[in-house]
Parts: C-alpha cells; sequence; structure tokens
C-alpha cells in the first residue's frame, strides 16, 4: 500500500481576479495542480493564460482571491526564502557585488560571517562565476546575471525554485547553455522547479510535466507528462511529436479566442 | 662582407628605449580651458577700471592687494586686516553645521515620505507649500524665533539645504524599481529592515545629488544666514564692507566664498565617485 506524500506544492482551485480601470480581469479560474518534490514542471502558454499569476500566488506575492495555495500543507501567506524566484529581468541589487548579491538572503536571516562566505563560495563556483565573484551587475552580461539570480536563491536554502520566463531575454546561444546548466543544477540537488514559458521547445526540452494553460479567462487546459530521456534531442521524432501535439493544443485555443 | 655587419647587428641587443619626456597636455589643456574665460574676464575687468580714479567698481590690483590684506595683514592696518581665517572659519562652521542639520531631518523624512504612502498624505502638502518661500523672507521671522546671532544663520543655512536633499531623497525612493522590493522579500529581508538595506542604497544616487545641491545652497544662502547680527563670517564682512563702501572686500568675499563652494563641491563629489563605483550614472 502506497503511502500518499505530501505534495510540497499544491493549488487548489485557485482564482484570482484584477481590477483594472474599472473593469473586473479575472487573470486565473478554477486551477488544480499538485507539484512533487524534485519535480521539473513547465507552466505553458501564451500571454494573458495565468501563468505568471499562477506563479507568483505559488510564491507569495499575489493572494488568491479564491482557493487556495498550499506548500507542504501549510497555506502560502506571503513571500518566503523556501520559495526562491528567479525574474526575467533579474532582480539583482546593482549596489551589490556578485558576492554580496548572492550572500543577500543569508546575511538578511542572520547567518554567521564565516557560514556567509563558505556558502557565497560555493554557490559561485556551481554557477561558474568565480572570476566575477567581485564585480557589479552593470558589468555582467545577461546570462551570467540570471546566474548570479540562481545562485542567490539557492544560497538561500530556497526548496523550491520558481522561474519566470528567466531566459526569456537572452539570445537563442545563451538561453541553450542556461538550459544545459539548470537541469544539472536540478539534477545534482534535488530542487523543485516551477517554471513558467511560452515557448513549446523550451517546456519539452527541460520538464517532467507540461501544464498548458490558456487564456480569457485563464486556466489550465491539460497536463502532460514527458517521459524522455534526457538530454534531450530537439530533432528526435518523439520529441517532435510531443511538440506537435502541445503546439495544437495552445493553436486550438487562439481558434477558439478568434472565432 | 655585407652579411657581417647584419649578423653583428643582430647579435647585439637592441638599447633600452630612452624614456621620453611627455608634455601633460591633455592635463594642461583641460587646465587651461577651464581658465580661459575668468582670465578674459579678469583681463576685460582690468581694461574697464583700471586708472580711473571714480571707478566705483574697484580694479583688480586693488582687489588682489585687498585679499592679500585680508588674508595675512600688514598692508592695511583696518578691522579687516589678517582675518580671513577668523571669518572663513565661521562660515565653514555654518555651512557644514546648518547643510548636516538639514541632512540629520530632510534624509529620514525622505525616506518615509518616499516609501510611505500615509507620510506622505501628511506631511508633503505642507512642506511643498512651504518650499516657494525664500529665505530671504524667513530671516525677521528667523531672527524673532532665535534671536539675534549664530542660531538664527544656522537655521537659515539649513533652510536653504533641506529642500534639496528632501526632494531629491523623495525622488530616489520613488524611483527604486519595485522589482528590488519583490527580490528583497523573497530573500527574507521584510517590512522595515527593507529601508536600510534596499530602499537607502538604491535611492542613493538620487539622494548624492540631493545633498550636493543642498551643500551648493548652503553656500548661496549664507550670506543672507549672516545678516543676522553676528560679527564673523564671509556674509557678514560682505555687508560690512557694502555699508562702508569697501567694494574690494566685497569682491574678495565673493571670492573666497566662490572657491571655498567649489572646493566642497569637489569634496562630495570625490565621496560621491567612491560611493556610488556601481552606478553607471555617478561612477
Amino acid at each position: 500500500m502506497a503511502e500518499p506524500t505530501l505534495p510540497i506544492l499544491e493549488i487548489r482551485d485557485v482564482g484570482k481576479t484584477f481590477a483594472v480601470q474599472g473593469q473586473t480581469v479575472t487573470a486565473l479560474k478554477g486551477a488544480n495542480l499538485t507539484v512533487a518534490r524534485g519535480a521539473f514542471v513547465c507552466l505553458l502558454g501564451a500571454s494573458g493564460c495565468g501563468k505568471s499569476t499562477l506563479l507568483r500566488i505559488a510564491a507569495g506575492f499575489e493572494a488568491p482571491s479564491s482557493g487556495q495555495a498550499l506548500m507542504w500543507g501549510q497555506p502560502i501567506a506571503g513571500p518566503d526564502p523556501s520559495r526562491g524566484m528567479v525574474f526575467q529581468d533579474y532582480g539583482l541589487f546593482p549596489w551589490l557585488s556578485v558576492r554580496d548579491n548572492i550572500g543577500f538572503g543569508p546575511k538578511s536571516r542572520g547567518r554567521p560571517a564565516a557560514e556567509i562566505r563558505d556558502t557565497v563560495a560555493r554557490y559561485i563556483d556551481l554557477v561558474g562565476l568565480g572570476a566575477f565573484a567581485d564585480a557589479h551587475p552593470h558589468q555582467l552580461s545577461g546570462g551570467m546575471k540570471q546566474r548570479v539570480a540562481i545562485a542567490r536563491v539557492l544560497a538561500n536554502e530556497a526548496e523550491v525554485v520558481l522561474m519566470d520566463e528567466p531566459f526569456g531575454a537572452l539570445d537563442a546561444m545563451t538561453r541553450e547553455r542556461l538550459q544545459d546548466e539548470l537541469l544539472e543544477l536540478w539534477s545534482r540537488t534535488g530542487l523543485t522547479v516551477l517554471f513558467v514559458t511560452h515557448a513549446i521547445e523550451e517546456a519539452i526540452f527541460l520538464a517532467d510535466r507540461v501544464v498548458v494553460m490558456s487564456p480569457s479567462p485563464g486556466r489550465i487546459d491539460a497536463v502532460h507528462d514527458i517521459a524522455l530521456p534526457r538530454r534531450r534531442d530537439v530533432s528526435s521524432p518523439a520529441f517532435n511529436d510531443i511538440r506537435r501535439m502541445l503546439s495544437a493544443q495552445l493553436h486550438s485555443h487562439h481558434g477558439r479566442v478568434a472565432a | 662582407m655585407s652579411a657581417a655587419p647584419a649578423a653583428v647587428a643582430a647579435s647585439v641587443p637592441a638599447a633600452p628605449p630612452r624614456p621620453r619626456f611627455a608634455w601633460p597636455w591633455g592635463r594642461l589643456r583641460e587646465t587651461a580651458l577651464a581658465l580661459a574665460i575668468p582670465a578674459g574676464l579678469a583681463v576685460v575687468w582690468h581694461l574697464l577700471t583700471t586708472g580711473r580714479p571714480y571707478s566705483l567698481i574697484p580694479p583688480p590690483a586693488e582687489v588682489w592687494t585687498a585679499l592679500v590684506d585680508l588674508a595675512v595683514g600688514g598692508i592695511n592696518d583696518d578691522a579687516f586686516s589678517a582675518t580671513l581665517l577668523t571669518h572663513l572659519g565661521a562660515s565653514l562652521s555654518r555651512v557644514y553645521g546648518g547643510f548636516g542639520l538639514a541632512v540629520l531631518f530632510a534624509l529620514p523624512l525622505g525616506l518615509l515620505i518616499g516609501r510611505v504612502p500615509l507620510m506622505r498624505q501628511l506631511l508633503d502638502p505642507t512642506f511643498q507649500i512651504l518650499r516657494p518661500v525664500p529665505v530671504t523672507a524667513w530671516l525677521p521671522l528667523a531672527m524673532i524665533l532665535f534671536g539675534l546671532g549664530p542660531r538664527s544663520a544656522y537655521f537659515l543655512v539649513f533652510l536653504g539645504a533641506f529642500y534639496p536633499i528632501l526632494v531629491n531623497t523623495i525622488f530616489g525612493v520613488r524611483s527604486v524599481e519595485p522589482r528590488l522590493f519583490e527580490a528583497a522579500s523573497m530573500l527574507g529581508c521584510r517590512g522595515s529592515a527593507q529601508f536600510a538595506r534596499v530602499v537607502l542604497p538604491a535611492a542613493l544616487p538620487s539622494i548624492f545629488t540631493g545633498l550636493r545641491l543642498g551643500l551648493g545652497f548652503a553656500w548661496v544662502v549664507i550670506v543672507v544666514g549672516e545678516m543676522t547680527g553676528v560679527q564673523t563670517g564671509l556674509g557678514a564682512i560682505i555687508m560690512e564692507a557694502r555699508q562702508l563702501s569697501r567694494t574690494e572686500i566685497v569682491i574678495c568675499g565673493m571670492i573666497v566664498i566662490g572657491v571655498a563652494g567649489f572646493l566642497s563641491d569637489r569634496i562630495v563629489m570625490g565621496i560621491g565617485r567612491r560611493l556610488l563605483a556601481w552606478s553607471p550614472s555617478h561612477g
């Protein structure tokens, strides 16, 4: 008899409405999702499908208008180090060096200086930025900044890493390299990742499960398990079958909206 | 035989090149350009005023003599001789004292008003109404409130420096990217801890602009500030010299204020460059 394990994240019938210029906008409606520990889950959809809203509710930046968001069975009340977030626009502190950016979380939480030093050194190495430890964000490329953003979330003992189209602002080659590095980090650390993207290929390449979402109102349409072994070959027939299937799903929403 | 000299030349190591003396043209040029207009003005001034006995504006030579006398004495032997250091010191203490007071009040107020909507609604309208009132208009009230003497002077300098610091601090705080607050919350820095760790450093470039402007205003206002019946100070001697028709002393006072203000500003800019090395627009 299998013991039910508590999911690390649970979204129960979550809805979110915003008031925009006097009108109510339903960003999210009736979303249900459970994320098991150690999973890599992608939220995939076009603009306006509520994927970023769902991510921000999971992070604790927004409270659901209806339903519940839970981590380890406890309601999510606000942002917390255990749910680290990586933003598309990096969000690094420009006045701090790479070293101090990564150490910001542990320092805010009052960790002893020696421990902070060790932690920072470990994660700088992990993301390969040892030579830039004392550089400031304005001296770094987009890819390097995103590595710092990932490192500072990990250095702060995040259990879940929430990523909001983190590679969207990067060029294709840097994006591919960071995807590989992210998968490497994920497999080594046993983290749980919730990753938002509008790129089908990225979702299939990275995720164990792809959650397909559609807009007006924002909702979850389907959840697909991707069983391909990693490292996935984007030109393989199996990959492309899945790509075709997901593409058809996403475009059928377009047709429905346009009709 | 022609091969031998070539072989010899190749085997003898070349002598190290003699270090060539290079004129520091870059720095000289910069200084020359900066001095061009003042020098030109000095020449025009000299031509227009030298040799005319009834000129209201004293010629440069007279001003120079007065300046030397003011600094070290020994030329005239009047109440102004060798008093420069005293007056400069008095004015410096008032400028920096008033400025320091302004920073003490304007900085925290600016952080609060910028960040807490309730504080902005409470305090901002009052400050904005008082802002257009010139420091000169505050002079009578200041003398009633603080009496004759240095305290009124400090207050007026404080007023002059207060608003640039306040306004620029508020602006700096409100310009902080909201994303940085989200990142800080997510990393475990929440609520009032964000003031010291996020708001202040993020707003520092604008705050620094406010400090520079505030210090500049403090110097501009020192003359009015010292019309409150103080005996020492650059503004005080300017006013006194004016009443005695010693225009050359007035001009000396102006020159010293200009130079002192300029050096103050350079010092603040130097500090700013050091602290703000991370900011592309400042460092």
